[in-house]
């Protein structure tokens, strides 16, 4: 089935690490569409993670791991494709008023199913050599000149994620515009807001909802946050930062490509 | 509910028995800024008494952290707020208006959760009678109806927030709303019975299956306290 689609489809696919295709400099973001379904909206598929779900032990716990992807982001993925379903066969039947009434449906449940891709693939097994910073030199260089030096760029980062009220992100973007498109800024989204601005490349993202830690942490998310550190993906991030808008956009295009197929 | 919300800090002392003497409070207020500070509330019911429906657990955790911390960051912010007043400084003032929003949003609501819950033996779970009832079954068909409606609502709800049977001021007319974060129940709308939907007051317990708490709540809602709150 797959030999079915063009070759860049390919390489939005997500493989465990052992068996991933690395066909470009950009991490991509596994949002394409592997099945139609029903008037043609596209089928969206929970991507397996790239590590086992106690491979983050101890900052975060096997079960929180398991929840978090098997049942939330699960969810996230059933019901973007419900709500696509619903608009396609609203745009089937010129129903606009029911194709705006599911736009925010499909964009809280999108925005989970990217926030969440992107997430598992910013993550690696504490102690691997991707979770260590010298593992991002030339954004480690951009973060340097950017704050002054690692630990205020995280102190910065800190204050932000700690700082959202109520459920929301904490996220690395590259601004990218041209001459100074290397520019750095942490910003935070509400619920699942995903980071889609013209020419954002998020760099990498810490979860805040509550799912993503009460289970170990409870009441202290100040923990979490200062954890999360320790299983930072750097290369990923590195990946990230040395691609460009264009590329990270790259399995979105593809995506339209598929449904013109 | 206000006095329960704001006790001026002569009131909680002598409700301690420990008032200060006037001349020690005069000290205070010639230097700064005397002004009833919020406190957590009391439970009139144990952390284990909400359960099966609710954890001891959680509700600990919930009045004692969760609570806590909304009290202690809105009294920081309300001293930081009423200096911004002092030295004039609009844009301070502006600036503070998201945190008294959420951390002051977080201690009424959690303050009027705590009251429109009751363990079944002291009347949770009980139907809302009178003037109450009679509202409910006009506008929704009846309890089960109603029910099923704000359960549709919680599960809408997306990211962290609360769901609400309000009385609008103007017509009277109960309805079901939702708020995001903290926000409150203010102004048009009066608020009847609240529930809280961040995921604090259910994942130790029901994890990612929130439509089980949400079903599970209704065993322990204190109907009367609702009914002191409709007008």
């Amino acid at each position: 089935m797959l030999s079915a689609y063009p070759l860049k489809a390919l390489l939005c696919f997500t493989l465990p690490f052992s068996t991933r295709i690395v066909v470009a400099t950009q991490d991509p973001i596994i949002i394409q569409p592997i099945e139609f379904g029903a008037m043609s909206s596209p089928t969206y598929h929970l991507p397996p993670l790239p590590y086992g779900y106690n491979a983050l032990e101890p900052h975060i716990s096997t079960q929180i791991m398991e929840l978090h992807h098997s049942g939330h982001h699960q969810a996230y993925v059933n019901n973007l494709n419900a709500a696509l379903k619903n608009h396609a066969a609203a745009v089937q039947s010129n129903d606009i008023r029911t194709q705006i009434s599911l736009q925010q449906a499909i964009k809280f449940n999108a925005g989970g199913h990217i926030n969440h891709s992107l997430f598992w693939r910013n993550l690696a097994p504490p102690g691997s050599s991707e979770s260590k910073s010298s593992s991002a030199p030339n954004l480690i260089k951009q973060i340097n000149a950017t704050w002054g030096d690692e630990e205020k760029f995280r102190d910065a980062f800190k204050t932000a994620l700690l700082g959202i009220q109520g459920s929301g992100w904490g996220w690395l973007v590259k601004t990218g515009t041209g001459a100074d498109k290397n520019r750095l800024s942490i910003i935070t989204t509400k619920d699942q807001d995903p980071v889609v601005g013209k020419g954002e490349v998020p760099i990498f993202g810490v979860d805040m909802w509550e799912h993503a830690y009460y289970l170990q942490y409870k009441n202290g998310k100040a923990a979490y946050v200062e954890n999360i550190w320790n299983v930072i993906n750097w290369k990923v991030a590195e990946k990230r930062f040395l691609g460009s808008s264009e590329d990270d956009n790259a399995c979105l295009k593809s995506t339209q490509g598929l449904l013109q197929v | 509910m206000n006095s329960t919300l704001l006790r001026t800090s002569a009131l909680r002392s002598a409700v301690r028995a420990t008032a200060p003497s006037a001349a020690s409070r005069a000290t205070i207020a010639g230097t700064t800024f005397v002004r009833g500070k919020a406190t957590l509330p009391d439970l009139s019911y144990d952390y284990g008494a909400l359960e099966p429906a609710i954890s001891g657990k959680i509700m600990e955790l919930h009045h004692s952290k969760h609570h806590q911390t909304y009290v202690n960051s809105f009294n920081t912010f309300s001293e930081q707020m009423a200096e911004a007043k002092h030295k004039e400084d609009i844009q301070a003032q502006i600036a503070l208006q998201p945190m008294i929003n959420f951390h002051g949003g977080g201690h009424v609501n959690h303050t009027l959760f705590w009251e429109n819950l009751a363990p079944t033996k002291q009347g949770g779970g009980e139907p809302p009678k009178g003037q109450l009832a009679k509202a409910i079954n006009d506008s929704y068909g009846s309890l089960d109806g109603f029910k099923e409606k704000f359960n549709t609502a919680l599960a809408g709800i997306q990211g962290s927030g609360w769901a609400w049977l309000v009385q609008d001021t103007q017509t009277g007319s109960v309805l079901i709303k939702t708020y995001a974060n903290q926000d409150p129940v203010v102004g048009r709308f009066r608020p009847i019975l609240g529930i809280d939907a961040w995921e604090h007051a259910y994942y130790l317990q029901y994890e990612n299956r929130k439509a089980e708490y949400f079903k599970a709540i209704w065993d322990v809602i204190n109907w009367q306290a609702a009914e002191k709150r409709f007008k």
